[in-house]
């Protein structure tokens, strides 16, 4: 896929393509080099100066960007000897969620992640990353195979909502979310939810319950999208920048609230612009994560997920 | 006092579907012209199509608790505005209207009382408060409800109204459908009965938590039950919605739910399925 510059990152298009013909230069001289590296300094700063002060409208377009890693270009790095496992058994396969079973590190792990398509071909078969009943069905089965086999649970998020669709309705699409809450809520496994993308509503959190909730640093979570909540309480969907502001709905914002328990940093640029090292850091922090989860008792994770849910609400009480 | 409501439809009422002052009411589904004491007697039901008004949570109240059993419980929990949202109007003043407008302290009430006799937990929601979303504070109603029932051993009733989450408190309200539910998988372990009421209309995350996970599932006549509410579903495949769709008699069809059950009829079905379960 060809490289997609967001409107704030053209600056640094210019800089991209200058690097790039003068690399392309056969036997560069001397001079050449310098400039090379004289270029790439400039892009350093550059990028360190347009990322440095990210609004949130912003970030849910990185978040967006076409160029990001999807769940399978991590779980491809994360999971080498990964085996997919596919459909619900009750209707079909659904290819917007990916999930399967292998070794991250030395642990055995379950993997579920809703996967987005690079073009237009490849969306149409992964429905833009919107997962229908039957994919919350088969992320199901797969919870609770992991569970059989006391394996950890790793979920990546990454989708702009369930599929709001005439099918999708007919087979349950609320049944099979509500379902799910229910049933994670219980599994007497680790869960580790990570959003690598977008985190939309029910959509997200059908997949999303857990124990420890990280968010790379580039993206959003949320309980409506922001063109969503533009157009119901601000009757206009192109308000979706204000939106973005009022929903709380970057990383550092979650942190704050007490929903995002670590930021993953990307690298330099967004994970879109080194890849590896993106993969690379997460990788990293679910090992972290998965240590700590590892030493309590299975038998205490539905009250354990209790507590911590019942925190996440703001009220007062009057006396 | 107005003896019909406007028809001009350039001059709406504000509160389109519960039942306005006035002597008169028309039937939004069939056009009958209702006397409103006649109506307010037959449960604010339709008496010639049994079309199912949208009503207050005191109109069940009444409906389903043995008179004088009931005591309300969690009243004193209120909705703040952590976020400081404002999208056209600031969410504090939508908190301080709904409460003047329903009299009521958020969008769901909770009781404990006797359902012939035997006692229950009930909570009862209302889609006149700002939609009946689900924020913070109905989802520790709820979920302090479903930790009483538990406690007391008693069934758990609860009727559902309400177009989702609340937007208004962020993801925080996202949080309150994981919270219910994580509440109701324990009290499911612990052997509790759990009965839903779905009443028009019931979408989104309410529908897609507490909603769905009834051992039972019950639904009012003709009422909107869904996941993504008609309107988004319709712009996102651009062609119309089937008759019917998304209607409790289609939830019904395709295996979502256990009973329709007519207003005047609740009483007496739950009273049967409590008897037989516990």
């Amino acid at each position: 896929m060809p490289k997609y510059y967001l409107d704030f990152e053209e600056p640094i298009r210019e800089l991209d393509e200058r690097i790039l013909e003068l690399e392309s230069q056969t036997d560069p001289t001397q001079e050449t080099l310098k400039e090379i590296a004289k270029t790439q300094g400039k892009r350093h700063q550059l990028i360190e100066k347009v990322y440095s002060k990210l609004n949130p409208w912003q970030r849910v377009q990185l978040a967006r960007h076409p160029n990001r890693p999807y769940s399978l270009d991590y779980i491809q790095i994360l999971i080498p000897d990964f085996i997919e496992l596919h459909g619900d058994r009750y209707f079909s396969d659904d290819p917007a969620v990916v999930s399967g079973i292998g070794h991250l590190g030395e642990r055995r792990i379950a993997i579920i992640g809703q996967q987005k398509g690079r073009d237009t071909k490849e969306n149409l078969y992964r429905n833009f990353g919107m997962m229908r009943p039957e994919g919350y069905r088969k992320a199901l089965r797969v919870m609770n195979l992991a569970e059989k086999f006391g394996l950890p649970l790793i979920t990546l998020m990454d989708t702009p909502g369930a599929f709001p669709g005439i099918g999708a309705e007919e087979r349950g699409q609320a049944e099979a979310i509500a379902r799910n809450l229910l049933e994670m809520s219980a599994l007497k496994i680790p869960i580790i939810g990570v959003v690598i993308g977008e985190g939309a509503s029910g959509g997200a959190l059908g997949i999303g319950i857990c124990d420890r909730f990280l968010m790379m640093e580039n993206t959003w979570y949320s309980v409506i999208s922001p063109e969503g909540c533009a157009s119901i309480l601000f009757r206009d969907a192109g308000k979706a920048p204000e939106a973005a502001e009022s929903l709380k709905l970057v990383p550092s914002d979650l942190q704050e609230i007490g929903i995002c328990d670590r930021i993953i940093p990307e690298p330099n640029g967004g994970a879109h612009r080194d890849k590896d090292s993106a993969i690379n850091n997460l990788s990293q922090a679910i090992q972290e994560e998965l240590a700590a989860l590892e030493k309590i008792n299975p038998e205490n994770f539905l009250d354990i997920r209790i507590e911590k849910y019942d925190a996440l609400g703001f009220y007062q009480e009057l006396k | 006092m107005a003896w019909y409501n406007r028809k001009d439809k350039k001059f709406k009422d504000s509160e389109k579907k519960s039942i306005p002052d006035g002597l008169w009411e028309k039937c939004i589904s069939c056009d009958e012209v209702l006397f409103r004491p006649e109506l307010d007697k037959n449960l604010c039901v339709c008496h010639h199509c049994q079309h199912h008004f949208r009503v207050s949570s005191a109109v069940y109240l009444d409906l389903l608790l043995d008179k004088g059993s009931e005591t309300q419980l969690f009243s004193t929990l209120e909705s703040k505005d952590f976020l400081g949202f404002k999208a056209g109007k600031k969410y504090s003043t939508q908190i301080t209207g709904a409460k003047r407008k329903t009299g009521d302290h958020d969008a769901i009430k909770v009781y404990s009382g006797k359902l012939n006799e035997k006692p229950i937990i009930l909570g009862v929601m209302n889609f006149a408060f700002i939609g009946g979303s689900m924020g913070s504070v109905v989802g520790e109603a709820v979920s302090r409800a479903i930790k009483t029932a538990g406690k007391k051993k008693i069934p758990l009733v609860l009727i559902c109204s309400s177009g989702g989450a609340r937007m208004q408190e962020g993801a925080v309200s996202l949080m309150q459908l994981a919270k219910t539910s994580a509440h109701l998988a324990k009290f499911s372990q612990e052997g509790g009965l759990y009965i839903s009421v779905l009443t028009d209309p019931t979408t989104g995350g309410v529908t897609a938590s507490y909603g769905m996970l009834g051992d039972i599932i019950l639904a009012e006549p003709g009422a909107l039950i869904g996941f993504a509410g008609p309107r988004v579903i319709k712009q996102t495949i651009g062609q119309d919605l089937p008759k019917g769709f998304q209607r409790a008699e289609f939830l019904l069809e395709k295996g979502f739910i256990d009973h329709i059950v007519p207003r005047s009829e609740m009483k007496d079905k739950l009273s049967r399925l409590i008897g037989l379960l516990t």
